[in-house]
């Protein structure tokens, strides 16, 4: 027990200092690695929990995925980042009040928990008995086919959003027409011609 | 006190001994897995490959590894030097550490976790930050470029190599690889392993590795011809040698997950006496080298793609292919009852 | 240790195996090798010109695109893999359930591949 208490605190101590340096270091190259630090104790966290395959979804999509976006725009594009850290606390109310509603929101949900007993919607069943992933599996297709499918939705609203932001067509342009070119016979291309000699074509 | 060793300093050697016993014949066959590619090579090319250093040349790949370490180690003046060193040794790393769920044989595996196969999913998309951050970090136009293109290559294939991973799942239901080894043995050999029931995600899977791995006919970010070495090309000495042996483990890795997904593990071909007479380790062996045969094979036999084309091949034809195909497979499992429990 | 950590522990150790070994081949090299850097040799490699302005610029949009649809992929796949392996227990209206979530990510797929989006030029 004492390694699992020794592990959750290493863990959660990397995470918030690596968390507060994503908004402190100066470079907002070191923020992304941070930020990927962070994820990966939370990594830790999770496995400590029992949740395997929340930890390796985490690793796969938000460092696999999202923090490569971020990789991307913040090494390769001209972002002036000195620029925009010119007005930091100036958006400290609204990022103030964001964090106190999640925190309120989280008492919620610990209160609810702790004096409601039983009200929780599925408790998580023990790691030993059955898998992380099965646990899931048998609930999130059935029991939460709503949110499911709404997460659906939300990510056909990114997809067509990406496209319309991102997408500009490029004028005068010649692709490839692989059925065109496989399709093409001899007698289009080629003609023999009989040439009398001495007289060209 | 008592309970410290045998609960805690015990286990630790013995884990340290059995990573070893995994990491050290793993550098031998990376080392000669680039004396075979040389070797394979040069027989397609009707040359002689290497054949100076030791008998047949054996002693080449020690020789060029002494001849790195005795380089000078360039870090050029516009780098970031901490990413600049950092990429190679994360490329490197990441090779070594997916084999921690490898399993070689029924129990003969470092570490069973439940969730083996998203464990070697995620370590394969961790690979393109050490291209990202190598091409970033050398500050130089060609490996900027080339960090580039893999960046875009590797993620587009990863999606189908997703599908592919969730087809054999259906067959085999359960995320840990020993038994999606022990679900591939149907009784009937080598037909009831995986690449037959699921032959279209086969091919995909070893074309989409082909592209994973950076290599031809997909080597388009180091393509010599036109970005020189693409993201390494400012790197030297030994950290180039880390990019390097992280290519070919990653290739034999490769070549290890299609051997446990599609080719039954350390499964005999044929269930008869002088076939399970061989132990399982060296069946595995044996299906990663034909794997890796193949790597090589392929390289000297097909010309580069074009960047174009490559997209085209992951986006418009192996992502509806594998999806469809997933959706065959999910619909005949539930249609006809065969579903694992 | 037990439970989960006792099956994790085994990772740890190796990624600290391989962090050392990685560290100390480069660092061999450092100690082994003769470093006699010189301006000229440091400079970026630019086939023989002298090297111009710097090289990390702004690049084609398609680049983010890419990743961008990478990510809501990569979300599809991850969504799939419980799915697979408990497709078994949640039987025909799990199974209906994942086929209206495809289909409705089929339709953005194929918003994109008419709009253009898959195209490289």
């Amino acid at each position: 027990m004492i390694v699992q208490a020794l592990a959750f605190y290493a863990f959660s101590a990397v995470a918030i200092a690596s968390a507060v340096m994503v908004i402190s270091s100066r470079n907002p190259v070191h923020s992304v690695f941070y930020l990927i630090l962070a994820f990966f104790n939370a990594a830790g966290l999770f496995v400590l929990l029992g949740a395997e395959f929340l930890a390796m979804i985490l690793v796969v999509v938000y460092v696999g995925a999202v923090a490569v976006l971020f990789l991307f725009v913040v090494m390769m594009l001209d972002v002036n980042f000195v620029e925009l850290r010119q007005g930091f606390l100036q958006y400290l109310p609204i990022g103030a009040t964001v964090g106190a509603i999640l925190l309120v929101e989280l008492v919620f949900i610990f209160s609810a928990w702790a004096f409601g007993g039983g009200t929780l919607a599925a408790p998580a069943p023990d790691p030993t008995e059955i898998a992380n992933t099965h646990a899931l599996g048998n609930l999130l297709y059935t029991r939460y086919v709503f949110a499911f499918q709404a997460a659906g939705l939300v990510l056909l609203v990114a997809m067509i959003g990406a496209i319309v932001l991102t997408l500009r067509q490029r004028v005068g342009v010649r692709r490839q027409k692989i059925a065109r070119q496989v399709s093409r016979a001899r007698a289009e291309a080629v003609e023999v011609v009989k040439v009398p000699t001495g007289q060209g074509v | 006190m008592a309970e410290f060793w045998t609960g805690y300093a015990l286990p630790t050697v013995i884990t340290v001994a059995q990573i070893l016993a995994i990491v050290v014949p793993l550098l031998l066959a990376v080392a000669y897995y680039t004396y075979a590619e040389r070797k394979v090579l040069a027989w397609a090319q009707l040359r002689k490959g290497p054949n100076v250093v030791g008998p047949f040349g054996l002693l080449q790949p020690i020789a060029d590894a002494v001849k790195l370490l005795m380089k000078e180690t360039v870090i050029p003046s516009g780098a970031n030097r901490i990413v600049f060193v950092a990429a190679p040794m994360l490329t490197f790393v990441l090779a070594l550490i997916a084999w921690a769920v490898i399993p070689f044989d029924v129990g003969l595996v470092l570490a069973d976790i439940n969730v083996g196969i998203l464990y070697l999913f995620a370590i394969s998309s961790l690979g393109v930050y050490g291209v990202i951050m190598a091409g970033w970090a050398s500050n130089s136009k060609y490996a900027f470029l080339g960090a580039l293109r893999s960046a875009a290559q590797m993620v587009s294939y990863e999606v189908s190599i997703g599908f592919v991973i969730v087809c054999v799942l259906l067959l085999a239901g359960s995320l840990n690889l020993t038994q999606i080894v022990v679900a591939q043995d149907r009784g009937w050999g080598f037909l009831g392993w995986n690449w037959l029931p699921l032959l279209p995600m086969f091919v995909v899977f070893l074309v989409s590795m082909l592209a994973e791995t950076n290599r031809a006919p997909f080597d388009l970010p180091e393509g010599e011809s036109e970005l020189v070495a693409g993201f390494f090309v400012e790197y030297s000495s030994m950290s180039f040698a880390l990019f390097f042996l992280g290519e070919y483990a990653n290739m034999l890795l490769m070549s290890g997950m299609t051997a446990v997904l599609f080719l039954g593990g350390w499964l005999p071909p044929v269930d008869v006496a002088p076939f399970t007479w061989i132990p399982g380790p060296v069946w595995f062996a044996l299906k990663i080298a034909l794997v890796a045969f193949l790597f090589l094979w392929v390289r000297a036999t097909f010309p580069r793609y074009r960047y174009d084309q490559l997209m085209r091949l992951g986006w418009k034809v192996f992502l509806p292919l594998s999806l469809f195909w997933l959706v065959l497979t999910a619909g005949v499992l539930v249609a006809m009852g065969w579903l694992p429990e | 240790m037990d439970g989960l950590l006792r099956e994790y522990f085994p990772i740890l150790v190796f990624i600290g195996i391989a962090v050392a070994l990685a560290a100390v081949i480069v660092a061999a090299s450092l100690v082994l090798a003769r470093q006699r850097p010189d301006s000229e040799k440091l400079s970026p490699y630019e086939c023989g010109f002298e090297p111009f302005a710097d090289a990390r610029s702004k690049f084609d949009v398609r680049f983010y695109l890419v990743a961008i649809l990478f990510i809501i992929f990569d979300l599809e796949v991850a969504f799939l893999f419980p799915w697979a392996v408990s497709l078994g227990q949640i039987g025909l209206f799990g199974f209906w359930s994942m086929m209206v979530f495809l289909l409705v990510l089929t339709v953005g797929f194929i918003y994109e591949w008419k709009k253009g989006a898959l195209e490289w030029e």
